[in-house]
């Protein structure tokens, strides 16, 4: 029988190790597996290279990881927002690496990276900074620049409502990243609000099918990321 | 007294003039700032169907206080709606959108504009500053219409309209329209051409405000 769903965050955590390349989902704090990424501060692991759209705001979630010093790069397309901190001064101190990729560009590297394409051309970046030192090549009288997929050892990722399959569905804009991330990685750690039974999830609605999933957790009562930030809450607690 | 300061359009009415100028039935995505005034703007009679890439198309108005939801944001993070129509997708599907050529329009911020058209607009280049560039090369590179809605000048008076961008560029010969406080430019391949200007700007003021040599259509 397959059954994907596990007790407990830490449980989910069993085999990370340091260096790992991590995908973690969330487009600001919509859609960022606060849990899940708190218990990955649990397991210590360190030298992490991370691949989440922002950097986090405040001392919780992303931005403790990154403050707890677990993290050697990030990879990313806007990596200052309010309340982010934790990131630009260690960056300002050569304290942590960043590749900075356009927003599209790392959503296609990452959907790359889960469907077996080892690299593409866009259009996205052509003539700037972030096309230096990259392959180019003209098609139909239109530069392209090449960029390599990404694939990760692990991807974190929240969603709404799973089943013991690893089916998903999301919740509004905290889709973003959620989907191409479950497909790119070895481990894909789902924390969910709603377990639910199987079958319940109308096959036409499943976002994301569950043979991109590997664990599932329950966290019904996530934590709200910006209140934690007005509150001055800082992680470990 | 009137101060250089007061000539020309004012925020709200530089966003009514991009307003005005979106066809009916457009997919418009809308950059951050001065761009986020538009969608209020657009005439009575005209549907617009607004794209934010963080995985929203049929964005609508700010929520009721007390009714926002943090898992409902634009790509500025703030709280919005969703009309009746409205879907949610992922970032592949969004960025399918953009970079795919599917959206009409994108109405995007500016550092610096080139008379060649290149879009300056996601950093200063300064040491020490912490780049960031989220999807404005991509939405430069895929959608079919770019409009920079900026201030003509920047606050210390140095021009933003130049010959060439001493920032780094977003995009290469991207920009069609220019929107600013003073006036309303097109970017053609045989020049910037000056079709509307704000009440009280002479052509020879806003020459005098730009680096690059206008044309009068």
């Amino acid at each position: 029988m397959i059954n994907k769903i596990v007790h407990s965050t830490s449980e989910a955590f069993v085999d990370i190790f340091d260096g790992a390349t991590i995908m973690i989902s969330g487009f600001g704090e919509a859609g960022s597996p606060i849990e899940l990424i708190h218990s990955l501060i649990d397991t210590g692991a360190k030298n992490l290279t991370v691949v989440s759209n922002n950097t986090g705001s405040g001392n919780v979630g992303l931005a403790a990881l990154i403050e707890n010093r677990q993290v050697r790069k990030m990879i990313c397309s806007f990596p200052r927002t309010a309340n982010s901190t934790v990131f630009p001064e260690l960056y300002r101190n050569n304290e942590i690496e960043l590749e900075l990729v356009p927003q599209g560009t790392l959503a296609e590297r990452i959907r790359a990276g889960g469907a077996g394409i080892p690299a593409f051309f866009t259009p996205s970046s052509v003539n700037t900074p972030l096309a230096d030192g990259k392959e180019e090549r003209e098609f139909d009288g239109k530069l392209y620049v090449m960029e390599h997929a990404i694939k990760a050892d692990f991807a974190l990722v929240k969603c709404q409502s799973a089943d013991r399959y690893g089916n998903l569905i999301y919740n509004k804009t905290a889709r973003n990243f959620g989907p191409i991330m479950c497909t790119a990685a070895n481990v894909t750690i789902v924390q969910a609000k709603n377990i639910v039974e199987a079958g319940s999830i109308d096959p036409e609605t499943v976002i994301t099918p569950g043979i991109f999933v590997n664990r599932v957790v329950q966290v019904a009562s996530p934590a709200d990321e910006s209140k934690l930030v007005a509150e001055g809450r800082s992680y470990p607690w | 007294m009137v101060t250089e300061k007061q000539i020309g359009w004012n925020r709200g009415e530089m966003a009514q003039k991009v307003a005005n100028d979106i066809p009916d039935g457009s997919y418009v995505n809308l950059g951050i700032g001065i761009p986020e005034l538009v969608a209020d703007r657009v005439p009575e009679g005209i549907e617009v169907v607004y794209h934010t890439e963080n995985g929203l198309l049929g964005m609508g108005t700010v929520p009721a206080a007390g009714s926002e939801d943090p898992e409902l944001i634009n790509a500025g993070k703030k709280c919005v709606t969703a009309i009746p129509g409205a879907s949610y997708f992922h970032h592949a599907d969004s960025f399918t959108m953009i970079r795919g050529g599917h959206l009409d329009i994108s109405v995007l911020g500016a550092l610096q504009i080139s008379e060649k058209g290149d879009l300056a607009n996601w950093s200063t280049g300064k040491p020490g500053a912490i780049p960031a560039v989220g999807g404005a090369m991509d939405l430069v590179a895929g959608v079919k219409n770019v409009w920079v809605i900026t201030e003509h000048n920047t606050k210390d008076g140095k021009f933003k309209l130049v010959k060439e961008c001493s920032f780094p560029l977003t995009g290469k010969g991207v920009v069609n329209t220019i929107y600013t406080n003073l006036a309303i430019i097109d970017v053609k391949k045989t020049g910037m051409f000056v079709r509307e200007m704000a009440p009280g700007v002479s052509f020879e003021f806003l020459q005098e405000k730009t680096e690059i040599m206008l044309k009068q259509i």
